[in-house]
């Protein structure tokens, strides 16, 4: 409103073009209006973010190129570290540790170093494990939800209470299920030392995991599947299509960028799990993901963590480029999908 | 059946055999659908229904198998709040919901601006903004905990409030701008335009229509963001002292009133206190806290 009373009269002759031209000004006046209004009410948030991640991430990537400062093996001296150039990475990628005379040697296995990859691999184990049956396992139980019966609330309700648990205790619940003495033993008439050997260790984290992040799972296709108008089903249902064939051409394709979004956000989550491998096992029995290494790393030096975590986070951030690019698993319209479907419930 | 026949007879109708089998494939359905509601019941409800009559076991019968109350005591809750064996859970439930309240709190007050914004301003960079702070929700806390731990152990901060509510920060407030965004875009803005026509002033349509039709979303973004606050332990765990340390970490490390053996009864039993509290707010809550997570899409 304002903008448009203090426009100044133009000098022009023709009145159309000087109304367009006026028309357009007010129009930039505006926009430029609007963009400083929410620059202004943005510019907290943004300033915080700042503070509480873009700065500890640089200031942990300026670390990383720094030595340790401690002991030096060979001299016996206290050393102030300085700069390390890529030393602390390659320790981690190619591991390669500092020898005491100067140089490099393979890390001696039993070092945090050579654990990098098998805990690499096991982030990655997991979360390909963990992801695949909570899509499977939610996509049936939104299937369910999606239906109307009576009791339909009970069921909603009761998906919430896995997910409203915090993870460190949903941890100790499952640590005790799988004590030796525990229920799990009992009920399956097995005798398996579930967090103190290596496979079972990792299908306890996986069940955990599995049982405490499914309803989220759910609930996230649940609202994508109550975006697909009923009438789609009718007419394919009129045209004589099956129950597999409604599922695989009209459920899966609609649901799809509801989908994609729900196993991006999951996928990211499990590749820094550590409550229940740190909780459960302590990262013992090969259950060592990237957060326990950092974690056990950053007693040690700050520097050579601080590495660790820098390659933790550009994983994560390739496995994310990867997942909407190649993927297709588009963010915001997938939230978009999500939100007009709350709109049709 | 015959009935359903005789009174549908304005169309035409089905040989009787086809409907009785139809009839009884959805009889089928329906049954599928009510065994499948029960498992899907069970297995989210079992081990916390596990958790809470354990944590009303007599610590003896630490292992008793029956699915029913047995043995039943509240000295595994007089455990948990003792003293003696060296845990301090009063402190730890207030250390939780200091830093929780403390934080969400924060994350209120900055993002619901950026969210108005989000929502209702169509301005340069806009989804760039969104995707940025989309992005740093999901961000890996662990890529933070190196420096964050050098820096407070620079400035003498390790096991203080403040390094437990500045991390956590990192994701609380892009969880609560993305919701609270989600939630205004579907706001009847319209109605504050309807108020300063009927005679309001921009204060009067403020409190009087928008703040009404708001708060239940600041609510229901309040509630998750503290449960995400309250849920953190990587975090926590590093950064807090004794004196500090909130419940997740507490129970992590619980010791129980016989050194070297598990304290399983009094950890179910902290674990109810902890648990019952989050799991009735989101069962009271919960068409709005379903709402928040799928408007979000955030955890």
């Amino acid at each position: 409103m304002a903008t448009r009373l203090a426009m100044p009269p133009k000098g022009k002759k023709d009145p159309n073009s000087k109304l367009h031209h006026q028309a357009a000004e007010s129009a930039d006046r505006r926009a430029a209006a609007k963009n400083k209004w929410a620059s202004i009410l943005i510019a907290p948030t943004l300033i915080l973010l700042g503070i509480v991640i873009v700065y500890p991430i640089i200031s942990g990537i300026v670390m990383s190129f720094q030595n340790d400062s401690g002991l030096d093996p060979d001299t016996g001296l206290f050393t102030d570290g300085g700069f390390a150039g890529f030393g602390n990475y390659t320790g981690w990628i190619l591991q390669q540790c500092p020898a005491p005379g100067g140089g490099t040697v393979a890390c001696p296995p039993g070092t945090l170093e050579s654990q990098f990859w098998n805990a690499t691999g096991i982030t990655f184990f997991f979360a390909a494990v963990t992801v695949t049956l909570e899509t499977i396992i939610g996509f049936w139980m939104a299937l369910i939800m999606a239906r109307t019966f009576r009791g339909r609330g009970l069921v909603r309700a009761a998906v919430l209470v896995p997910w409203a648990i915090p993870t460190a205790v949903t941890a100790k619940l499952w640590f005790f299920i799988f004590a030796f003495q525990g229920i799990a033993n009992e009920l399956f008439n097995t005798s398996i030392l579930w967090t103190g050997s290596e496979w079972p260790a990792k299908w306890a984290i996986i069940i955990a995991d599995v049982w405490k992040t499914t309803p989220f799972m759910a609930l996230l296709i649940l609202a994508g599947l109550q975006m697909i108008p009923g009438d789609v089903y009718e007419a394919a249902k009129v045209d004589g299509a099956s129950t597999w064939q409604r599922f695989r051409y009209i459920t899966l394709p609609l649901v799809k960028p509801a989908l994609m979004v729900a196993v991006l956000f999951r996928v990211l989550d499990a590749l820094r799990m550590y409550d229940l491998p740190a909780i459960l096992t302590g990262g013992a029995n090969g259950t060592t993901t990237l957060s326990i290494l950092v974690v056990n790393q950053i007693r040690q030096g700050f520097n050579s963590a601080a590495a660790l975590s820098t390659l933790t986070f550009i994983i994560i951030f390739i496995v994310a480029f990867i997942f909407v690019r190649f993927l297709g698993a588009n963010v915001s319209e997938g939230s978009g999908v999500i939100k007009k479907a709350k709109v049709i419930k | 059946m015959t009935q359903a026949v005789a009174t549908s007879s304005g169309r035409p109708t089905e040989s009787t055999p086809g409907r009785r089998a139809a009839a009884s494939r959805e009889r089928w359905a329906s049954i599928r659908t009510y065994i499948s509601a029960a498992i899907i019941v069970t297995w989210c409800l079992l081990p916390f229904y596990w958790m809470i009559i354990t944590a009303f076991r007599d610590v003896a019968f630490t292992y008793d198998t029956a699915f029913y109350p047995t043995h039943v005591t509240l000295d595994n809750f007089r455990t948990a709040f003792a003293t003696d064996a060296g845990n301090n859970f009063t402190l730890a439930l207030f250390n939780s919901f200091f830093i929780g309240a403390t934080t969400t709190l924060i994350a209120l007050v900055v993002g619901v601006f950026a969210a108005y914004a989000l929502a209702r301003i169509d301005f340069k960079f806009k989804f760039v903004i969104l995707g940025v702070i989309l992005g740093a929700s999901m961000f890996p806390g662990v890529a933070l905990i190196t420096p964050l731990f050098q820096l407070f152990t620079d400035i003498g901060w390790i096991g203080s409030y403040q390094a437990l509510i500045i991390p956590n920060i990192s994701f609380v407030l892009p969880l609560t701008v993305y919701t609270l965004t989600a939630f205004f875009r579907e706001m009847p803005w319209e109605l504050e335009e309807a108020a300063r026509i009927d005679g309001c002033t921009p204060g009067q349509a403020f409190r009087k229509v928008i703040m009404p039709l708001a708060a239940p979303a600041v609510f229901t973004t309040a509630i998750l963001a503290f449960i995400s606050a309250w849920n953190e332990f990587l975090i926590a765990s590093q950064l807090s002292s004794d004196a500090t340390a909130p419940v997740t970490v507490a129970i992590a490390s619980f010791a129980g009133s016989q050194p070297q053996q598990e304290p399983y009864t009094a950890v179910m039993a902290a674990g109810t206190i902890v648990t019952i509290p989050l799991v009735l707010l989101v069962l009271i809550l919960q068409k709005r806290i379903v709402a928040g997570l799928t408007a979000g899409a955030v955890k």
